[in-house]
């Protein structure tokens, strides 16, 4: 049985970046590729999201440092990590070596440390591989809860800026945002304000599992950050509302990267419905590493499907047709 | 019903959806049979598979992971690989569950095997429970090099003990222990292991087990002053090497230590490079010294 390939234009634009697929890794969930390359040509996806890189070499926390939850799992990792000089040497340099379109996520603990990863990563010689940065300002396992500069409007808006001045003109800054927040929107058009050229939308959102036969926190760190088909609506809905205040003028309109929950080609579609330009799949590489891929085939069939010729027709086609 | 997800050349590892065609008990645990074409032909001592657990809509999403009991590259069915479940929880209850006919998502083999010496030396293996699993063809493979086997199998009980009929056929002696006694020498096996070591001027001792027998074992060989090489057991959520969940602090050959990947570097290690003192009450804390460990503010 042979099905008749799909003729739909799945070309996104990032912020001025033309990539041929919407799928992404998301960060944190495929290493800095070589694991998952294994078993998908990364190469082929529309960017490999790495996982955040920091200035300095980062343990992470001690173990356990994941729980499996209802559709989902909490981790608290702590962004462990060989820092950026490390990064750029060896897997900034591979990733450039297969010809992979990057998107490096980077972060820090201070806006300054974040703006001296950004000029490491965009001085660096593989930079003709980086076609985004993203600023992970919404990591919720840091060891320093005030870290979390995305629940920070002033804290946001001051790494996006110093940031911005290292990037040079044509490499868009993508900020991932946290749904931990009172109204996301304002988040949203703080970081706009501040030059971001796009969003990516959602981090995890912080939990806590309690381990029921020693009876105390489960997590070495109590807390981690929830993700998998669990928090699906939740990105849906972070999606929805800053898609919806860019539609009606209230904020700058720009790129929505969608992230949270995507398994399937269905999550996927809900996702760009809602207004994600592009998609990035994270837990679910987890449990299928072909996933970044195959969920790409299966939104492509189902755009087919429902008549449209280009991905681009059905972001945020939800808000047209939604009438109450 | 066996399908290729994906196995791209030279990536040394395969992703399927396997048949299951076995699944039988052994003591308390089962043992099941796959077909996994083109895993088997990869697969060495000491490396493991990752099981998923129900179809794309399970709510539970993490991949369990299993060490390789054995693997036979060309039989009636094609390639096929064994493994040997204990019902655990929700997840191992319903692969435990699987029956003939049904299919089950495998990724492997992954993570490094069990290292073979270069010369026939005496060497001891020692398995805690259904962690016996992946050291008989462990034992096959040493005798062909020439090195004499002696196996120590050990359980809480006699249901919970894992191979001892094999390990007959596979081992130069045998030796099995049980926390009850209701069956060998009563007690664990750290309490027989010296002994066997001296007995045989062992070089090296293999381990497969629960956490804190590797780490008696590790110091059992320290005494001695021989080598352990040691099958950990930690927490995965994907077996491959991306979610950085199964961390371990390791040192390296410079003697520097850096949280490890299990699933990549291990999940064998040698005993005498893991920082056993940082685990306690189930909790595995980074040594201050690692690699990017936090700064402790006194």
């Amino acid at each position: 049985m042979s099905t008749p390939a799909p003729a739909v234009d799945m070309s996104v634009d990032i912020g001025g970046v033309r990539l041929p697929s919407p799928m992404m890794t998301a960060s944190g969930c495929a290493a800095n590729g070589r694991e998952i390359h294994r078993f998908i040509d990364i190469t082929a996806l529309g960017a490999f999201v790495t996982k955040s890189v920091k200035l300095d070499p980062v343990s992470g926390r001690g173990t356990p440092r994941m729980a499996e939850t209802p559709s989902g799992m909490l981790n608290s990792i702590g962004l462990q990590g060989p820092g950026v000089r490390a990064f750029v040497e060896k897997d900034l340099a591979w990733l450039h070596s297969i010809g992979a379109r990057v998107i490096v996520s980077i972060a820090g603990n201070t806006a300054s440390e974040f703006a001296r990863v950004a000029r490491t990563i965009v001085r660096s010689r593989y930079a003709s591989a980086v076609a985004a940065l993203e600023v992970n300002i919404s990591c919720p396992n840091v060891a320093n809860r005030g870290l979390v500069f995305a629940c920070d409007p002033a804290g946001a808006h001051k790494v996006l800026t110093l940031v911005r001045e290292e990037v040079p003109r044509g490499l868009p800054m993508v900020a991932k945002l946290s749904p931990d927040v009172t109204d996301i929107v304002e988040i949203a058009d703080v970081v706009l304000r501040a030059g971001a050229h796009g969003l990516t939308m959602i981090n995890t959102t912080l939990g806590v599992a309690i381990d029921t036969d020693r009876l105390r926190p489960h997590l070495v760190a109590a807390t981690g950050g929830l993700s998998g088909p669990a928090i699906r609506p939740t990105a849906v809905r972070a999606i929805w509302q800053v898609a919806g205040a860019m539609r009606e003028g209230r904020i700058r309109a720009a790129p929505i990267v969608g992230v949270g929950g995507v398994r399937h080609g269905t999550d996927a579609l809900e996702l760009v419905a809602a207004g994600a330009t592009a998609i990035q799949v994270g837990t679910a590489a987890f449990n299928d590493p072909s996933a970044p891929h195959r969920v790409g085939v299966e939104l492509e069939q189902l755009v087919a499907d429902r008549g449209f010729e280009r991905l681009a027709d059905v972001v945020g086609i939800a808000h047209e047709r939604f009438t109450a | 019903m066996t399908r290729t997800i994906a196995a791209r050349e030279g990536a040394g590892v395969v992703q399927l959806e396997a048949e299951v065609i076995g699944n039988v008990a052994a003591g308390s645990y089962r043992h099941l049979t796959l077909v996994t074409p083109g895993l088997a032909e990869l697969a060495r001592p000491g490396q493991f598979v990752a099981l998923s657990v129900g179809d794309g809509t399970s709510s539970m999403l993490l991949r369990r992971s299993f060490s390789i009991h054995k693997v036979s590259p060309a039989g009636t069915y094609g390639g096929t690989t064994e493994i040997v479940v204990a019902a655990h929880g929700a997840g191992t209850r319903l692969l435990t569950a699987l029956e003939p006919g049904e299919s089950v998502g495998v990724i492997g083999p992954l993570g490094r095997g069990f290292p073979l010496p270069a010369q026939p030396v005496p060497c001891v293996l020692v398995g805690g429970g259904y962690g016996s699993a992946p050291l008989f063809w462990l034992a096959e493979q040493l005798r062909e090099r020439g090195c004499a086997v002696e196996m120590v199998l050990g359980a809480a009980s006699a249901d919970r003990l894992f191979g001892v009929v094999e390990a007959r056929r596979v081992g130069d002696g045998v030796t099995v222990t049980t926390d009850d006694g209701s069956v060998g020498v009563r007690g664990w096996v750290s309490d027989v292991v010296p002994d066997l070591i001296e007995s045989t001027g062992a070089a090296v001792v293999y381990g497969c087990g629960p956490m804190g027998m590797l780490r008696s074992l590790s110091a059992i060989a320290d005494e001695h002053g021989i080598v352990a090489q040691v099958a950990v057991e930690e927490a995965m959520a994907c077996g491959i090497g991306v979610c950085m969940t199964c961390v371990m602090p390791v040192r390296d050959e410079s003697g520097t230590t850096s949280m490890v990947r299990s699933c990549l570097d291990g999940p064998v290690f040698r005993g005498d490079r893991v920082r056993w003192e940082a685990f306690e009450d189930g909790y595995c804390r980074v040594p201050e010294d690692a690699v990017g460990a936090p700064t402790v503010v006194r």
